[in-house]
């Protein structure tokens, strides 16, 4: 009998035996580190993924915000040089207009002081004209022109308008004293008796209620002076009212035309 | 002339005897436990390991492999079983290397007993894993007329299995034994290398039909009718 039955029971418990040990002492410790090897290595990967996963977001974070701060960078720089250039613009402006001014107020010195040498020239010129002028008529005056001009002034006072006379007649009413010489008649030379009869005559003619010839006569009521700047000419006053006959009018009344011709040609200029 | 270990007997009492292939199955117990217990209580799970925790891996993660590829899903499961066929038939073959040694295996007592644990794990994944009313339907396939030769197939599978472990080991040691007195010096070494050739080979046989069947039982009902084939086939010839 090749089959010992007795062995073969013992084989089959020992081969149970067997198995058991083999589970417990090999294939359950060997395929448990094979596990926790696993599970470590894909712990590993799966935080290696993670961490990848993480860096991508962080360099996208990254990338996002750089480029917001080139987009900032570029905008104020924008901002900037259009400030700058703004401000260019203003300071230019600003020179500009300074400049202008300066140019202006130089213009308009240069003008002023051009007028006020023309000016100064033209008064000295006309002085110059009118003293050369007053001078010839000094030298020409003598009594035969006193005499004309008396003959003239008397005319002019006979030829006096009724205004003129009222004015003269209340300024005789009212003279404080009419005593005294209340009346005056002032002349550039001393006038001969003629022409002071005459004027007396005048007088007493004009306002006889004032006036006789004989008050006038005494001289106390009507005195004669000279003063040579009445030039040519015969002034009557009578307690501020005066009545004048002489060059020096003329003369007086052609400055003040030529003055206001000046004046007039002066002002639009400088207005300009 | 000598047929199997069984026949050395070193102590007897009655019915309970101590024979040689009782005690060389002991002596590889020891070897196969002591060995993967010194391995295996030191035992890294990070990258670094060593040399002979990786040799243990790889023949755990390689037999898992092959009963993954015979086609059973969860590996887990059966490679207590199969696997320890696989090392206790293999270093049972690798142990002929040594000077006065009779491998167990090739006594047809130790061959019976492991074909039986075959014909008893069949059924017994096959209920585990679909019910015992599944089981038993399976051997009424494809018909019912089948039920009597699925049968036989069930209890011939066994007795091949069996016969062709013992056949193998014993012709092994037995032409060894026969060539060391013929040319007693070269040739048996070369014999000697293509025994644990042949050895490895019935290893890997032996546990990879186990794989097979056992497969088969616990496929029967799946819609692929391929894998179940084998069941109803003679064991392949060797």
């Amino acid at each position: 009998m090749i089959i010992d039955w007795f062995t073969v029971l013992a084989q089959l418990l020992n081969f149970a035996i067997l198995v058991w040990l083999m589970k417990r002492f090999l294939y359950q410790p060997i395929l448990n580190a094979i596990d926790a090897r696993e599970s470590r290595i894909a712990a590993t990967l799966a935080d290696a993924d993670a961490r990848q996963a993480k860096a991508d977001k962080e360099r996208e974070r990254f990338k996002a915000s750089n480029a917001e701060l080139e987009a900032q960078r570029t905008a104020l720089m924008a901002k900037a040089s259009e400030e700058a250039a703004a401000e260019r613009a203003r300071l230019l402006e600003e020179a500009r207009q300074a400049a202008d001014a300066m140019r202006d107020q130089r213009q308009r010195a240069l003008r002023t002081e051009a007028e006020r040498l023309n000016q100064t020239l033209r008064r000295q010129t006309q002085d110059e004209v009118f003293a050369m002028t007053r001078q010839a008529l000094c030298d020409m005056a003598d009594e035969g022109l006193e005499a004309r001009l008396v003959a003239v002034f008397l005319k002019r006072f006979d030829e006096m308008d009724e205004d003129t006379e009222q004015r003269f007649g209340a300024a005789l009413e009212s003279a404080p004293d009419k005593g005294a010489s209340s009346v005056r008649v002032r002349s550039a030379f001393p006038l001969p008796d003629a022409q002071r009869a005459a004027i007396r005559e005048a007088l007493t003619r004009r306002f006889p209620a004032a006036f006789t010839l004989e008050a006038l006569a005494t001289g106390s009521l009507l005195g004669f002076k000279v003063a040579p700047e009445v030039i040519s000419g015969i002034e009557l006053s009578v307690n501020g009212q005066q009545l004048t006959w002489s060059l020096e009018g003329y003369l007086e009344a052609q400055q003040e035309a030529v003055a206001a011709l000046f004046k007039d040609r002066v002002t639009p200029d400088a207005a300009s | 002339m000598r047929l199997s270990p069984d026949e050395i007997i070193f102590w007897q009492f009655g019915m309970l005897k101590l024979n040689a292939t009782i005690l060389y199955t002991w002596g590889l117990m020891l070897v196969l436990v002591i060995g993967a217990w010194l391995i295996t209580r030191r035992l890294s799970s990070g990258h670094q390991r060593s040399r002979w925790q990786n040799l243990l891996e790889i023949i755990v993660t390689g037999i898992m492999g092959q009963i993954r590829d015979v086609g059973l899903d969860q590996p887990r499961h059966y490679i207590g079983f199969i696997g320890t066929l696989f090392l206790f038939v293999a270093a049972a073959s690798l142990a002929t290397i040594l000077p006065g040694y009779e491998p167990p295996t090739g006594s047809l007592s130790t061959t019976v007993a492991l074909a039986l644990t075959v014909f008893v794990a069949v059924p017994f994944f096959g209920i585990a894993e679909q019910g015992l009313g599944g089981y038993l339907r399976s051997y009424t396939q494809p018909t019912v007329v089948m039920l009597p030769f699925n049968i036989i197939s069930e209890l011939s599978r066994t007795l091949a299995l069996a016969v062709r472990l013992f056949g193998n080991m014993m012709s092994g040691t037995l032409i060894i034994a026969i060539l060391l007195s013929i040319t007693p010096f070269l040739f048996p070494i070369i014999m000697n290398l293509l025994g644990l050739l042949t050895g490895m080979v019935q290893a890997y046989i032996f546990s990879i039909l186990a794989t097979v069947y056992i497969a088969a039982a616990t496929r029967t009902r799946k819609p692929e009718p391929k894998v179940a084939a084998p069941a109803d086939d003679q064991p392949p010839p060797e």
